[in-house]
Parts: C-alpha cells; sequence; structure tokens
C-alpha cells in the first residue's frame, strides 16, 4: 500500500470520526485526497466497517461479554470455511477467528444476560454436529479495548501558562 | 525598607501570571498556553525511577552526574555530530534551566554584555543579570522566520557583546536553523569573539531534516556551551534534568558552582534518564510524529482563518501574528473563548503583535480550540 493511503488508514484507525478535512489538515494532503483514498480502502476490502468503542459496564442495563474457545472436528466433506460460514452469522457473535494452539475457534459472544449467552452457547453452537468442545469464559472487567484504554489513570495536571 | 536584595527587588514578575490567575477563576479553558509535552514520559523511563527507589538509590551521586549516563549522553549526541568527553565536557543538571544559570555564573563577570536573540525563552535575561551581566537584545524578525541572522546581530551591535544566548528549534517561535543559517552567526561570533550558549532543548522535536548545531561549526565546539535535556523529548519536566556540554574548561567552572549549590541532580530523575536513553528511542518517533501532525493541523486551520503564521519547523509551537496588541488580544481571547495563549511580548520585543500557540495537546482540543479562535476573529473582524 502506498505511504499516503497508510497514513490515512492509520489515522481512521486512531479516531474513525475524523472528518476528511481533519486526516487532510494533519497530513498536508487535500480533503478530496483522502475521500479518494478511503474509498478505495473500503473498495479494497481493508476498511470493513465502523464502529463504537464501547465500555458495556458503563452501561446501566448491562451486556455481558464472554470468550468462547471452540474445538471442532473435520471430516473430508467439512472444512473450516463450512463451519466459519454458519457461526458468524449469528448476531451474538461479535468477532470470530480461525485461531493456532489448544483450540480451532475464538469467539467473542455478546448478550443481554450471563443466563442468554449460555443459553445461546448451549443451544446454538454445542450443538453443531462437528464441535466437540466448548469453553465459555465470561468477561469480568474490561481495561483496553481496540487501543482504547478506559481509565488509565492519568490526568493532565500541567498548568494552563507555562513559559 | 525592603528586606529584599536589589536583585531581587528589580526582578519582574512573570508575565504570564496575570493570565495564569485569570484562567484559575474559569472553568472551560483550553489551554494552548503550555510549555510542556502532554504527553508522561515514557514508561520505561518511568519504571526506571520506580526501580531506583525500590533498591533504595536515594543517595548523592557524583557532581558531575553518574558515569554511566554521561557515557549515555555521549554517545546519543553523536547523532547531532557532536563529540564530548563524559570525563569532563559534560555536566548533569537540574533542568537546562540549572544549566543556563551555571553558564552565567561561569563565563559572566559584571558588566559583561550578553545578546540573547529575541523572542526567547524567558530565563536567558534574568539569568545574565543574576550574573551581573548586561543584556543586550537581538531581535529576529517575522519575515527572516525568526532566525538569527549576521544582519540582526550586526543591527544590534551584537559586536560588543561577550557571550551570545540562542535557543533552536525556538521556543516561543518554533523556529528552526539549518547549518547555512549557522555559519553567518558562527562566522559573526569568531569575528567578533563571541561565545555562544545554544540551548538545543527541543532537539528531538525537529520536523522535516535533521537537527543541527551551531557547536558543530568550524570553530565553535571550543566557543559554545550546548544545552539539552530530557523535559521535551521524552516529555519528562517534572522530573528536572538537562545537561550542559562544552569545552572543558568551562564545564569545570560549572561544576565548581554546580557543587556548592545543587551537589547533584536529582538521583531518581538520572536513573529515569539513563533509561529513556538507551530503550525510549521509539517512543520519541511516536511523540515526534503525533506533534508533526497536530502542527500542520494547526497551520493549516490558522490559513484558513486568514491568520498569518510562518511554518514552524520545530519544538510544539507555532507563532502566528494577530491584529492588534498581542497581550490584548490574548486577554480578549482567553475571557471571551476560553482559549489560552501566550502574547508574543513575553518572551522580548521582537515577539510583539504575536502569539506562542503550543500544540502539546490532543487533537480533539486543538479542534475544539482552533474553532473557538476562529468564532473569536470572525466577531472582531
Amino acid at each position: 500500500m502506498d505511504d499516503e493511503r497508510r497514513r490515512v488508514l492509520d489515522l481512521l484507525c486512531e479516531d474513525a470520526r475524523y472528518t476528511a478535512e481533519d486526516v487532510a489538515r494533519q497530513l498536508d494532503l487535500t480533503p478530496e485526497d483522502v475521500e479518494a483514498h478511503v474509498e478505495a480502502l473500503e473498495n479494497a476490502g481493508v476498511v470493513r466497517g465502523y464502529t463504537a468503542v464501547v465500555d458495556w459496564a458503563a452501561l446501566d442495563d448491562g451486556i455481558v461479554e464472554a470468550k468462547v474457545e471452540l474445538n471442532v472436528e473435520l471430516d473430508r466433506e467439512t472444512g473450516y470455511e463450512d463451519i466459519s460460514r454458519r457461526i458468524a452469522k449469528f448476531p451474538e457473535v461479535t468477532a470470530f477467528q480461525l485461531v493456532s494452539g489448544d483450540y480451532d475457534f475464538a469467539l467473542e459472544v455478546r448478550a443481554d444476560t450471563m443466563n442468554a449467552v449460555s443459553r445461546f452457547v448451549s443451544e446454538e453452537i454445542a450443538p453443531i454436529p462437528e464441535v466437540t468442545q466448548t469453553v465459555t469464559h465470561y468477561v469480568m472487567e474490561t481495561y483496553k479495548a481496540d487501543g482504547i484504554e478506559f481509565d488509565d489513570g492519568e490526568t493532565d495536571d500541567r498548568l494552563s501558562y507555562s513559559p | 525598607m525592603s528586606r529584599l536584595s536589589e536583585r531581587a527587588e528589580r526582578t519582574p514578575p512573570s508575565g504570564i501570571r496575570r493570565f495564569f490567575e485569570i484562567a484559575e477563576e474559569m472553568d472551560d479553558v483550553v489551554s494552548l498556553g503550555v510549555g510542556e509535552p502532554d504527553f508522561s514520559a515514557p514508561w520505561p523511563a518511568r519504571k526506571a525511577a520506580i526501580d531506583a527507589l525500590e533498591r533504595g538509590q536515594t543517595s548523592y551521586t557524583s557532581n558531575r552526574g553518574r558515569r554511566d549516563l554521561r557515557e549515555a549522553i555521549a554517545a546519543h549526541v553523536t547523532r547531532y555530530g557532536h563529540d564530548y568527553d563524559a570525563d569532563d565536557e559534560i555536566l548533569v543538571t537540574t533542568g537546562v534551566s540549572e544549566a543556563m544559570d551555571l553558564a552565567m555564573r561561569a563565563l559572566v563577570d559584571p558588566g559583561d554584555v550578553v545578546a540573547v536573540a529575541e523572542p526567547a525563552y524567558i530565563s536567558y535575561g534574568p539569568d545574565a543579570s543574576f550574573a551581573g551581566g548586561e543584556v543586550l537584545r537581538v531581535p529576529t524578525r517575522a519575515e527572516d522566520e525568526f532566525r538569527l541572522t549576521y544582519d540582526a546581530l550586526e543591527r544590534a551591535g551584537a559586536e560588543r557583546a561577550d557571550l551570545l544566548v540562542l535557543c533552536y528549534p525556538n521556543n516561543p517561535t518554533g523556529a528552526v536553523m539549518d547549518a547555512s543559517g549557522f555559519a553567518e552567526v558562527a562566522e559573526f561570533a569568531r569575528e567578533h569573539d563571541l561565545f555562544v550558549l545554544s540551548d538545543e532543548v527541543y532537539a528531538a522535536l525537529t520536523y522535516e531534516g535533521e537537527h543541527d548545531s551551531i557547536a558543530t561549526q568550524p570553530g565553535m565546539r571550543e566557543r559554545t556551551v550546548v544545552f539539552n535535556g530530557f523535559s521535551k523529548a521524552y516529555a519528562m519536566t517534572g522530573l528536572r534534568l538537562g545537561y550542559a556540554m562544552g569545552p572543558s574548561e568551562v564545564i569545570d567552572g560549572m561544576n565548581r558552582i554546580h557543587q556548592y549549590t545543587m551537589l547533584s541532580a536529582p538521583t531518581t530523575a538520572q536513573a529515569a534518564a539513563l533509561e529513556a536513553l538507551q530503550s525510549c528511542d521509539d517512543a520519541v518517533v511516536d511523540m515526534r510524529e503525533q506533534y508533526d501532525r497536530r502542527r500542520r493541523f494547526v497551520l493549516s486551520r490558522f490559513r484558513e482563518m486568514g491568520m498569518e503564521c510562518f511554518e514552524a519547523r520545530g519544538a510544539f509551537y507555532v507563532f502566528p501574528s494577530v491584529p492588534g496588541d498581542d497581550e490584548q488580544f490574548a486577554e480578549d481571547l482567553l475571557r471571551e473563548a476560553e482559549v489560552a495563549v501566550v502574547p508574543g511580548r513575553v518572551f522580548g520585543d521582537g515577539g510583539k503583535g504575536h502569539v506562542r500557540v503550543s500544540y502539546a495537546r490532543s487533537l480533539p482540543e486543538l479542534r475544539e480550540a482552533t474553532n473557538r479562535i476562529e468564532d473569536f476573529l470572525a466577531e472582531h473582524r
């Protein structure tokens, strides 16, 4: 990827709500240049979407998040791709990756209650014929998500004027 | 009759104190008046300070500073073309502020003339006066992008000076100088036998091109003290650690005063500084890249507002010219738009008609502040 496009991408990752003007001003480009880069990134499937980074624990009617480890058994007709297509469709699954190590898939699941999460795993995921084992980890506390620290404990106590 | 010495009596209060007091009464001020990074020191440096305390390293160090720190400094500054002996040509001090004061006291006799290139950091003049020197102001000009020139020195009558103080990258203007610019200043210094104090504390914050030092000009090493420190590059202002590098005779003279007035620079800070030099280059690059983006953002916003502002390429300041009196402008902007900037005259007469805008702020804050300035200007047009 050309250097300029990469820098636009870096800024979008820092704050996707930067306007084209904001990005242009920081990189000495025109807003039209920036828009063209963003469009190219979207068209190429590099940028897949934009979303908010949420501290769910800050909501009164909390959301429960869980990490689910999934083991599967493949056969001649069924590969990872076939299973993944099915699982990715569930709206409860917010992230889904094939990983190396002790288990095959890492899922992130989000639902209104712990009950809802376990029901989802036991009723929708576990019964899939290829799934041999699930391990569910409920998220107890989030300190950082998508590069954003929720409470870094650092305050700006600088004087308003200093030489 | 006052109990205070004449020296204390004639030292004026800082020009920013009044503004500070106004701002204290307000609750939604976005301050672009800060002269220090918005980052915290890189974690490895902080960790090294914590470790030093845990290990009970709470005693003095040698007067000149830890030997390993001086060696690390000597190795570090080779990137700027400097070559100083850790043994007797480097002195670790409590910030560049102490080093500057020491240099004045070690080099200035009563009645000596100290030329100060202005706009300049606020302490050079008072430091010279404390040492009994007479301050000669050498204004630099907006049309020269606040670079010091042979002509500026001549115009100010600097041939009668004994010492010349300069600071590039510059606080408050953000100006930088390159080798060709320093060549003519060096020529003047050699011709008129000036000793040079070169404050290079913003060296690491040079955008577009490499930092240059006057000390690397022919014949200048023996007549220059270079000042640098950890405050700006490593976001360690509160740890108070700087250093001076120069000919052994001068460094020795400075150390003789330092051993009585300070004994040694803070031990905890020296531990942090050593770690900073050893492992925090990446953090400095990262901070510099962020400053650079903010610099472009602010310059571009000022251009859009039609504010005249030369392209500052160093430190974390821009220095736009403002309509009318700079002090009045800064006060009105603070009271009406709740944006803090520092009037240029605080940094000497050469700064009149300008304000110092610090971009050591997050981008959302800079966006908010520049929007407020834009509205303020529109209302006053």
